[in-house]
């Protein structure tokens, strides 16, 4: 079988040690913070999956975190129990992108058009929900409560026991799982026709459909999917922090999760990880101090990578260890040469 | 002889410009056909128009594909019935490797498990055997050329749309080609765009001369290309 350099591959060893390390972590600190960053590096990672690698940009990647967030609370004040609202809670971002992307991808928008019209669908969603303040915007038992939100609903909960709530430690390891699933089910993708066709897409769209692929198809249904997994995000940072308000559409929120995927580095499943995990917990420092805005030093650091380098960080670090080790095969080779020719080797003083 | 190709009154304008101008062409089992003309009399917009990269509509007349009207299909509807199409500037995966942009393209028609020999059986014939795990986006504009050429042979078409082929190809590369093309020729009906009058002399098909959106003449290369009004239209003083 012909290995693809462009979608990687699985690295089990890896895989396994960061599933161990975030499993034992909660052995040495506390599960607030490293769950907020697992839920933020499970957002980055549904962006980091349909950018890196299908091409497709979303700058407003939000609508669809905040749309899990407010169908879980919305669902869950309703139906007493988490299992439908956790699962509803991918399934409305799902069918809100499927629609957006099929009028989008068969409509042949794309690229900063995709962008501007994403973007506009969260702010749409934003002021929207801003604007619901009032006793007749309610769904069900469930009152949105404008700028407000939708504060104190029931937690995630053993599935058909809503009063054994998971909050707390159960939560981060929810997170944990989620993240680790999501990113195998981005792996087999990857390694799958389906994730090559994407990667197809993303270098030439139009060579793609010359080869008899569906292209709107298989845009419309990455899209889907990483509604999806932003939606879950969404439902667990709802879990995590108690309230959805509709600061989850802000362009802020939006914007931040572009820089997580950009910083971390596109083209990669780890970059994107790594990039939310590492500049979320920057913000969490830098939110201690009062002298500087944050928000600047994030902007600063953002454009020191784009232009200092530009593919981010992990793809820099992967080729900086390619090369390491291309050098290392040359100089063991050269030193086998050597020793077989009988040449004594060279000594640098 | 059963039509592969044939259009009916084919009209296409871009706002007040007619670029195809009621054209009624037809194209036999197994032939070979070189479209020529001057630049902007239309030949690659008709390419365009067999090929669904432009969404027509029943106004603009009727492309039948082996008796299919595929009027309004998109392009990868047409490439399922059995198209191979290479377009003017080669159109490849520039970041994918040659094995990967050939993968791909076997992956559809071969499957998954037989992907990998239609890989290796393409690359030895077109002799890309050696660049196979380079980025297509690195090699010199004849290899991509060959590369695309590669990627629209893998899938078996029975019908091959080439436009332009031959561009910024070295002389050992336009033999290759014809070769390549004369091979695809045996098993598939071919179309090639080009206004290299050398390179379509040495196909030595029947040609269709393209001028100002519409037909012109059609015939053998040797009539065709030393008749005057060819020559007037298109050719000028280079072909005395």
């Amino acid at each position: 079988m012909i290995a693809w350099q462009s979608v990687g591959h699985m690295r089990w060893g890896w895989f396994l040690l960061s599933a161990a390390v975030l499993i034992l972590l909660p052995l040495v600190t506390d599960t607030h913070t490293p769950t907020l960053l697992l839920i933020y590096a499970l957002f980055a990672l549904s962006l980091g999956m349909m950018w890196g690698y299908a091409g497709l940009l979303s700058f407003g990647h939000s609508a669809y975190f905040g749309l899990g967030a407010y169908t879980y609370a919305i669902a869950v004040i309703n139906i007493g129990e988490s299992t439908g609202p956790l699962l509803l809670s991918m399934a409305v971002p799902a069918v809100v992108a499927a629609v957006i992307g099929a009028m989008m991808f068969y409509g042949r928008i794309s690229d900063v058009y995709m962008g501007v019209i994403t973007l506009v669908v969260t702010l749409i969603l934003f002021k929207f929900m801003s604007a619901t303040a009032g006793d007749a915007y309610a769904i069900g038992a469930a009152r949105l409560g404008g700028f407000n939100g939708i504060p104190g609903f029931l937690t995630l909960n053993v599935p058909g026991y809503p009063e054994l709530s998971l909050f707390g430690l159960p939560t981060y390891y929810i997170s944990v799982a989620a993240l680790l699933l999501c990113y195998l089910l981005c792996r087999y993708i990857l390694a799958r026709s389906f994730g090559r066709v994407m990667v197809g897409i993303r270098e030439n769209e139009a060579r793609c459909e010359l080869l008899g692929y569906n292209v709107p198809a298989c845009k419309t249904a990455i899209f889907t999917l990483s509604a999806a997994m932003a939606g879950l995000a969404g439902c667990l940072y709802a879990n995590m922090a108690e309230i959805v308000t509709p600061a989850v559409f802000s362009l802020k929120q939006a914007a931040e999760v572009l820089i997580w995927v950009i910083v971390g580095g596109l083209g990669t499943l780890i970059g994107p990880i790594l990039g939310a995990m590492v500049l979320s917990y920057v913000k969490f420092l830098l939110g201690e101090q009062t002298l500087i805005d944050n928000s600047l030093i994030l902007g600063v650091l953002l454009i020191v990578v784009v232009l200092g380098i530009p593919s981010g960080v992990v793809p820099a670090l992967i080729r900086v260890w390619n090369r390491y080790l291309r050098r290392k095969r040359k100089r063991e080779a050269q030193g086998a040469a050597r020793r077989r020719l009988g040449i004594p080797s060279q000594e640098h003083p | 002889m059963n039509s592969v190709v044939e259009t009916h009154e084919l009209t296409m304008r871009f706002g007040g410009v007619v670029a195809v101008n009621t054209v009624n062409f037809s194209l036999q089992e197994r032939e070979l056909r070189c479209l020529i003309g001057p630049n902007g009399a239309g030949k690659s917009t008709f390419f365009k128009c067999l090929t669904g990269q432009y969404r027509l509509s029943h106004e603009n007349g009727r492309v039948l594909i082996r008796g299919t009207d595929v009027i309004g299909w998109s392009t990868h509807e047409v490439v399922r019935l059995g198209v191979g199409v290479k377009t003017q500037v080669p159109s490849v995966m520039n970041g994918l490797t040659v094995q990967e942009n050939l993968w791909l393209s076997a992956r559809r028609i071969h499957g998954w498990t037989g992907a990998d020999g239609a890989v290796d059986e393409i690359a030895g014939e077109l002799r890309l055997t050696d660049v196979l795990r380079r980025l297509a986006g690195e090699l010199s504009h004849g290899q991509r050329q060959m590369v695309e050429i590669g990627v629209v042979l893998i899938q078996r078409p029975w019908l091959v749309l080439l436009d332009e082929p031959a561009a910024g190809m070295t002389g050992n590369e336009v033999e290759r080609l014809i070769a390549v093309i004369r091979r695809i020729n045996e098993s598939a009906s071919v179309i090639v765009v080009d206004h290299d009058m050398e390179f379509v002399r040495m196909l030595g098909s029947t040609v269709t001369v393209f001028h100002q959106g519409a037909i012109l003449i059609e015939g053998p290369a040797v009539t065709v290309l030393d008749d005057p009004r060819v020559r007037e239209v298109y050719i000028g003083n280079r072909a005395r």
